[in-house]
């Protein structure tokens, strides 16, 4: 097995050169590979030595002042802004679209030098009854809608269903599925089981972009959180993400350390490149520059765009927000001086 | 394009740099130079001086004074003047002492991460993150080693003043770990400082003087190898304790010989870094990063050869290079790199060396992409340098190298890997990974090193002893065994020197004498067998009024080294459990009981009376059975600086050890040295009294009654020097322990220097050996092992 740069495979196909940063999809999508057990079935993660690379790249990088600034921007472009509760409502959906096409008070955006800077979040996460509304809601902007499909959170509804929630959100508009997994999969081994609920989901996707929800909070153990998030590479999912957010424990960073190191060995294996989203749990600015360190020490440069990397957040922004206008004013601020979603 | 826009597109790290206004001031505050810390005030600084650099850009950071031989015979005498009333102090007052140390030094923690980034060029991160922590935590784990110490070392004394002379690839660390321990056993100290980084120390001595530490009871000298030869030659101090390079440990050795200090050295390493086919490949990768990129290399117990299973050597390397085009090499003070600058200009000479010496003898050279933007003209910057294909036979694989450079070579079996590991003369550290556990359990046992670490690398505690095998030296550092390096047995500080040994009788056939039975032949017991000795000589052995008791052979050079062999060969006794051990000790004891009429004779024929000799007899067969007792007992300890980390302080047996008796009390002082010796797993080879050689030669009968296999006790006669020189010039004896006179003490230390064996002796003092306090228990116990610190993150 040979393994080429991570970083320089994925560059050659970056789209570079126009004035504005691209932002766009711009690789190949994942289509998957047959089912290699070989991938995956002799990994054992060391718990202790992801805590500690975890524990020290914290330590080992920063950004200060303007670079800040920029990666907090970067953050802002990642997230999936997100609501996914049972009072959601189409008047409480709109007001997260307006966020998300304008994320950031225009006199901070204008202070950073960014005023014909396109900034958005990354998208915007919503349950698949709400999906009409904010495809409207978002119209011209660019910003893609997300839903969490598949008997989301739990997935213990019939597949015929899930694959007709798949099949309904796209049909509605969304240009993104975040599919749940079938946790029990995982914690009896039955990868033949996951592998074959993940290939039939991203078929029921089509073009839409599928993400796979591991809930790594349920999985419990490094190695289970590695294979699930290579089985469901090897089924074509686009992006591997954590969690629903309904987990008692969400995104943390050794488990997306194991999640990340698995799209990278899936890259070395198949030359295949998949995303990575981290969620649930993720709330101030300061995790989220630790996330972006993450994404550019274990992968590189092309994961810290949102076409491979996201954060699935709702609280996120606001802590950002107040970061950004420290960054500007050299104060300290509140969060009722930034509009709400 | 503004600057938010370009970094948008790059996402680069930016500049991060730790603010260093304040450690400048207080340089600037010190223009004139700093002197030394001596009796609890600096000296002014004047006489010769040297300049402190910054490696990072060369710039001069201080002055400071050179300490000749007056000025350290000043400090030495301020430390002794100090160190009545500091050993008068109790426990718990020392303890408030050292307590108050280790708080200062967390007060002012980030002076001196920032100080000590300035001075030696390593990374803020690692000096914030690592290096201050860890001394605030020596400090404070011996406060409390000062509290319990009286309860806990009962029958022990503080050693006195204390030399030490640390170096400078950790200095405040260092320093903690020699101070520490010193000042909690009631010593007091006088440490010489790195001439390349005496900054911090001299922060820490100004921080003594704030936190109200009695003068006297620390003093700092600075200056290069004079001074340390100075401090190490004072006839002031008891101890010297010594961390650095194996070449100057060496010249201590030799220096401190015969002098009666105790004398504790930590010194150079060639550190195996393991990985096993199973092994998470990702993690071993980030340990390699930890392992010999931490600290530029410059670690003493750096991972710095790795040993990888074939079969996954190229995915693991290629793994290793992906990760070494993401180090940051540059401005240590910025938080934002993982490597900062080596300490001076000669050092990055000698790396570069090394290398050239690496790629003439035909290893792969692999540098990051980026490394030849490194930049020398300004600061010492070297970048993380790999070697595959790297021969062992290869100076890259034997010789330390201590810069960023890792060697690596592979292996095909697991009792491969251990072979590779051990096949270097060090012995300080090894990292083992693996996800199967009989693998890495297996590997930590056959390792030849004072510590491993399992799935792990670079771990350290208070708690935890520190140091090395082999040539890497001997002494712990940390924990209950480091504590002892600073205490002696009081017993010895009251014991009277013991009389100059005769020299033996011509080794010629005498007139008269005689036997009236059957001439008794005694030979020497070597492998199992009786055996001639190789000169074809022997030597009378005379008794009560001048009588001929008979005759021994002249044991000579080759005698010895046949004896080293016999007892290499006896390896399985060490893999006996110590119930098995015990079983052999309890049947010897019996069989010599069963014996004791004829032993007595013995010993009243050699010139004791006949109820000093059936005494003599009676407390050997007891001192056997008390070793008996402990074969199975003295077994380790736990740390416990984590809850999910198995820290083991293993007693493993040092497998042969030299042992030369004394003539006092033949029977009994050789049981009670060889006893200790084979409980705790040793093969000896032992030479018993020379005068009074019979009683141990009788012994060899009941060895073989007793299922003692050929091999764990070798008997060579003849004159304890000629053949205690032989044994310290083994390079296959690990310890030696030496029994005679104050001469040969001098000579067997300054000859052990060629492996840096560790010699115990008594300073040529009289020990009692029918005193259960002076005669046996955990002294001999803690001679007879060397501590192996295993350490095991462990987690799901």
């Amino acid at each position: 097995m040979t393994i080429k740069s991570a970083e320089a495979t994925v560059s050659e196909a970056t789209a570079t050169g126009s004035q504005l940063v691209s932002l766009e999809p711009v690789h190949k999508r994942n289509v998957g590979t047959d089912f290699l057990p070989a991938m995956f079935e002799n990994i054992s993660v060391n718990l202790s030595a992801a805590e500690r690379r975890i524990a020290t790249l914290g330590a080992r990088r920063t950004v200060k002042k303007a670079w800040q600034a920029a990666w907090l921007i970067r953050a802002i472009e990642c997230i999936d802004l997100t609501t996914l509760a049972g009072d959601d409502t189409p008047g409480k959906v709109e007001r997260l679209c307006a966020k998300a096409r304008n994320p950031l008070r225009a006199d901070l955006v204008r202070a950073l030098g960014l005023g014909d800077y396109k900034l958005t979040t990354g998208a915007v996460c919503v349950y698949p009854m709400m999906v009409a509304t904010a495809v409207k809601a978002l119209e011209g902007s660019g910003v893609p809608v997300a839903s969490v499909a598949t008997g989301f959170p739990a997935g213990l509804t019939p597949m015929k269903d899930r694959l007709a929630e798949i099949k309904f959100a796209v049909g509605e508009g969304a240009e993104e599925i975040d599919i749940v997994i079938s946790r029990r999969h995982v914690l009896t081994g039955d990868w033949v089981a996951l592998y074959g609920e993940v290939r039939a989901m991203r078929e029921a996707c089509g073009e839409a972009h599928m993400k796979a929800i591991l809930s790594t909070g349920e999985l419990k153990t490094l190695s289970n959180v590695y294979k699930a998030s290579m089985v469901s590479m090897m089924a074509g999912a686009d992006f591997v993400k954590t969690s629903t957010g309904m987990e008692a424990v969400n995104a943390t960073l050794p488990v997306s350390l194991v999640m990340v190191r698995a799209v990278r060995d899936y890259l070395d294996f198949t030359g295949q490149i998949c995303g990575f989203k981290p969620a649930g749990g993720i709330r101030s600015a300061k995790e989220a520059i630790a996330w972006l360190v993450l994404m550019k020490e274990e992968l590189g440069h092309d994961w810290l765009k949102p076409d491979l990397f996201r954060f699935g957040a709702s609280s996120l922004l606001g802590d950002i927000e107040r970061q950004l206008e420290h960054n500007v004013t050299g104060r300290y601020s509140s969060a009722d001086r930034h509009g709400m979603a | 394009m503004n600057e938010i826009r370009e970094i948008l597109d790059t996402m680069d790290y930016g500049p991060a740099p730790e603010d260093d206004k304040d450690v400048r001031a207080w340089l600037a505050g010190h223009e004139d130079g700093f002197g030394h810390f001596v009796g609890g005030s600096f000296t002014k600084a004047k006489g010769e001086s040297f300049e402190v650099h910054n490696p990072a850009n060369g710039e001069t950071l201080a002055k400071v004074a050179i300490a000749d031989a007056k000025d350290v015979d000043r400090a030495v005498n301020e430390a002794s003047k100090a160190l009545k009333k500091w050993q008068a102090l109790s426990g718990n007052q020392r303890a408030r002492h050292i307590y108050a140390l280790a708080r200062h030094v967390q007060k002012h923690a980030r002076f001196l991460a920032v100080l000590e980034t300035l001075d030696n060029g390593k990374t803020i991160r690692e000096t914030r993150d690592i290096d201050i922590p860890l001394v605030a935590r020596h400090f404070y784990h011996h406060a409390g080693w000062a509290e319990l110490c009286e309860s806990e070392f009962p029958g022990y004394e503080a050693a006195g003043v204390c030399g030490q002379i640390i170096p400078w690839n950790f200095p405040l660390l260092m320093l903690a770990w020699k101070v520490a321990p010193a000042l909690a056993a009631g010593c007091t100290v006088v440490l010489k400082s790195a001439e390349h980084t005496p900054l911090t120390a001299i922060a820490f001595a100004e921080i003594c003087a704030g936190a109200g530490l009695p003068a006297g009871v620390f003093n700092l000298v600075n200056g290069a190898g004079e001074t340390g030869a100075a401090l190490a030659g004072h006839e002031g101090i008891s101890k010297l304790a010594f961390t650095g390079s194996t070449e100057v440990g060496r010249i201590l050795r030799r220096q401190t010989a015969g002098s009666g200090k105790k004398l504790s050295l930590e010194l150079g390493g060639k550190s195996p870094f393991i990985v096993f086919d199973n092994a998470d490949i990702d993690a071993a990768v980030e340990g390699v990063v930890d392992a010999i990129w931490f600290n530029q290399g410059e670690v003493c117990c750096a991972g710095s050869r790795a040993i990888v299973q074939e079969g996954i050597a190229e995915r693991f390397h290629a793994k290793l290079r992906a990760r070494m085009e993401k180090l940051r090499v540059g401005d240590p003070l910025d938080k934002s790199m993982d490597m900062g600058a080596v300490v001076a200009p000669v050092q990055i000479r000698e790396i570069s060396a090394k290398v050239e010496a690496g790629i003439a003898e035909g290893a792969k050279l692999w540098q990051p992409s980026w490394a030849k933007t490194i930049s020398n003209a300004d600061g010492c910057f070297y970048p993380p340098t790999l070697f595959t294909d790297v021969a062992p036979s290869s100076t890259l694989a034997q010789e330390e190298i201590f810069g960023p450079v890792l060697a690596s070579m592979t292996f095909r079996t697991p009792a491969e890997a251990v072979q590779l590991a051990n096949n270097s003369r060090y012995g300080l550290a090894a990292s083992v990974w693996s996800q199967n556990l009989d693998e890495a359990f297996d590997a930590a046992r056959t390792l030849k090193s004072g510590i491993v670490w399992i799935n792990a690398t670079n771990l350290f505690d208070a708690s935890a002893g520190f140091g090395g095998y082999k040539e890497s030296g001997f002494g712990r550092e940390g924990g209950r065994e480091g504590m002892l390096e600073y205490l002696t047995p009081s017993w010895q500080k009251k014991a009277k020197p013991l009389p100059g040994s005769d020299p033996l009788p011509a080794p010629v056939p005498v007139p008269g004498g005689g036997n009236p039975g059957l001439d008794r032949t005694v030979k020497m017991y070597i492998g199992g067998k009786q055996a001639r000795p190789d000169s074809g000589y022997s030597y009378p052995v005379t008794g009560k009024g001048g009588t001929r008791l008979g005759e021994v052979g002249l044991g000579n050079r080759k005698d010895i080294r046949n004896a080293v062999e016999a007892a290499h060969k006896a390896s399985a006794w060490s893999g006996m459990t110590g119930h098995a051990r015990a079983q052999v000790l309890y049947f010897l004891a019996e069989n010599l009981e069963l014996r004791a009429a004829e032993f007595a004779g013995r010993l009243a024929e050699a010139g004791a009376s006949s109820s000093a000799a059936k005494r003599e007899v009676e407390a050997s067969v007891a001192r056997i059975m008390h070793y008996a007792a402990w074969a199975d007992k003295y077994d380790g300890a736990v740390r416990a600086p984590d809850k999910r980390l198995l820290t083991l302080a293993l007693n493993e047996p040092w497998d042969v050890i030299g042992i030369s008796c004394p003539d006092q009390a033949p029977l009994l002082s050789f049981v009670s040295l060889v006893m200790p010796a084979i409980a705790m797993g040793n093969r000896v080879v032992v030479t018993p009294s020379p005068q009074q050689p019979l009683s141990a030669c009788d012994l060899y009968q009941v060895l073989d009654t007793s299922d003692v296999p050929g091999g764990v006790i070798n008997i060579v006669t003849g004159d304890r020097d000629t053949l205690a020189d032989t044994m310290a010039k083994h390079d296959d004896v690990a310890a030696l322990w030496y029994f005679g006179a104050g001469q040969g003490v001098e000579m067997v230390e300054r000859e052990s220097a060629g492996n840096l064996k560790p010699v115990w002796t008594d300073n040529g003092k009289a020990r009692d050996w029918f005193d259960p306090a002076q005669g046996q228990g955990r002294e001999f116990l803690f001679r007879a092992v060397r501590i192996k610190t295993i350490w095991t993150p462990f987690g799901v």
